[in-house]
């Protein structure tokens, strides 16, 4: 059963019942561990950096698996997009917030002003939420661009 | 006696060598790229026996795991084998040689590996892993916080246990800052150059329809033209 549309590897994939399953099997185990290494970046090895690029490969698995449109059909370019502008944000503002609290910019500590050591460990995490959340948008839309075919829409053909 | 580490690091590193070459050698673009990912992991392994974890885990994660798909997915889009090269070019193989060799005469001013007294040791970081440093004369002061409630176990007064995350996020919190920083341009100026743009949009000028079913190799010249 050879398609006639042998340029697009992604739909011959999706055609294979065996990598379906075992895709639709594990994308929620990698989900889980990127967002426990993320979480746990500060306690354990890893942090926002590995975390998002495990969930990143989940997403790509997808896509590899189910094909490119489909992957941009679930999560749309846009959200992609701003996740990434977001993270890079909430990483600054968690800096401004320290230097509203009259500390230098990025001195965690001013974040809980009697407990400094508390104040270093939440800040150190929501940097690294940040992190992962622009890394993670960052390597989904390398996929998404080396995966597209042509550079332009024509009219009359769905778009993104 | 014969460290048993040592032993298998320098297993490892034959291996990896092993790997490197395959790498270059091999003509099917394919065994390359698995190749390649083999290489990464073998990596990951050498840096878990120096109880680096953290480098170890993005060796991994980012070595064997992203990359090897995304060379994949750019694999789809090319041949399936490299040209066939030409002999070896003396020149290269000479500048090569002599900066590995310099490389090499580098490390032997190193302190050894482990060593109790190397400066590192010493300087800084013992202070670092007490975290008691602050950034600046007007940071926060730095007292023990206070243990976690319902964690008898935490021993860390509310501390960062791992002293990596703590290195990256708080001591150089700029430098990580900006880390993601190049991490957004990078995504940026990739959509800026690769963005599906549609046709009638300003500045996308539009195919006549005798070239959208014309041979494959006209594809490339023809999203040249219109990009233009």
């Amino acid at each position: 059963m050879a398609s006639p549309d042998r340029g697009r590897p992604g739909e011959q994939m999706s055609q294979q019942t065996l990598l379906r399953v075992v895709a639709k099997m594990t994308i929620p185990f990698i989900l889980v561990f990127g967002v426990y290494v993320i979480l746990h970046g500060e306690i354990g090895p890893g942090g926002g950096f590995q975390g998002g690029v495990i969930l990143a490969a989940a997403f790509i698995l997808y896509g590899l698996v189910f094909g490119a449109d489909e992957l941009r059909r679930r999560i749309p370019p846009p959200i992609i997009d701003a996740c990434m502008a977001l993270g890079a944000l909430f990483y600054a503002s968690v800096g401004l917030a320290s230097l509203l609290r009259g500390g230098t910019f990025l001195d965690y500590g001013m974040l809980k002003p009697h407990h400094a050591g508390d104040g270093e460990a939440l800040g150190m995490s929501l940097v690294e939420y940040g992190v992962g959340l622009t890394v993670c948008s960052v390597m989904v839309t390398i996929y998404l661009m080396i995966s597209e075919r042509r550079s332009t829409i024509r009219p009359g053909e769905e778009g993104l | 006696m014969i460290n048993p580490i040592l032993v298998l690091d320098v297993f490892l590193l034959l291996l990896v060598a092993a790997t490197a070459i395959a790498v270059i050698s091999v003509r099917s673009l394919f065994s390359a790229t698995i190749l390649a990912g083999i290489y990464s992991l073998l990596m990951a392994l050498v840096w878990t026996n120096m109880h680096a974890l953290d480098v170890a885990f993005t060796e991994a994660s980012v070595g064997a795991g992203i990359s090897t798909i995304l060379l994949l997915g750019a694999l789809v889009l090319t041949k399936r084998f490299a040209k066939k090269e030409a002999t070896v070019h003396v020149p290269a193989l000479l500048i090569c040689v002599i900066t590995g060799l310099v490389l090499i005469y580098g490390t032997i001013d190193m302190p050894k590996f482990g060593d109790p007294n190397a400066p590192i040791h010493t300087h800084r970081v013992p202070r670092l892993v007490q975290q008691q440093v602050g950034k600046h004369e007007t940071a926060a002061p730095r007292d023990k916080g206070h243990a976690h409630e319902g964690h008898p176990d935490d021993d860390f007064n509310g501390h960062a246990p791992n002293t990596v995350t703590s290195l990256l996020a708080a001591y150089r919190g700029y430098d990580t800052m900006f880390e993601t920083a190049v991490i957004f341009v990078a995504g940026i100026s990739l959509l800026l150059l690769l963005r599906r743009r549609r046709e009638g949009d300003p500045g996308v000028v539009a195919s006549s329809p005798a070239d959208r079913n014309g041979p494959r190799e006209g594809r490339g010249r023809e999203t040249e033209g219109s990009r233009s």
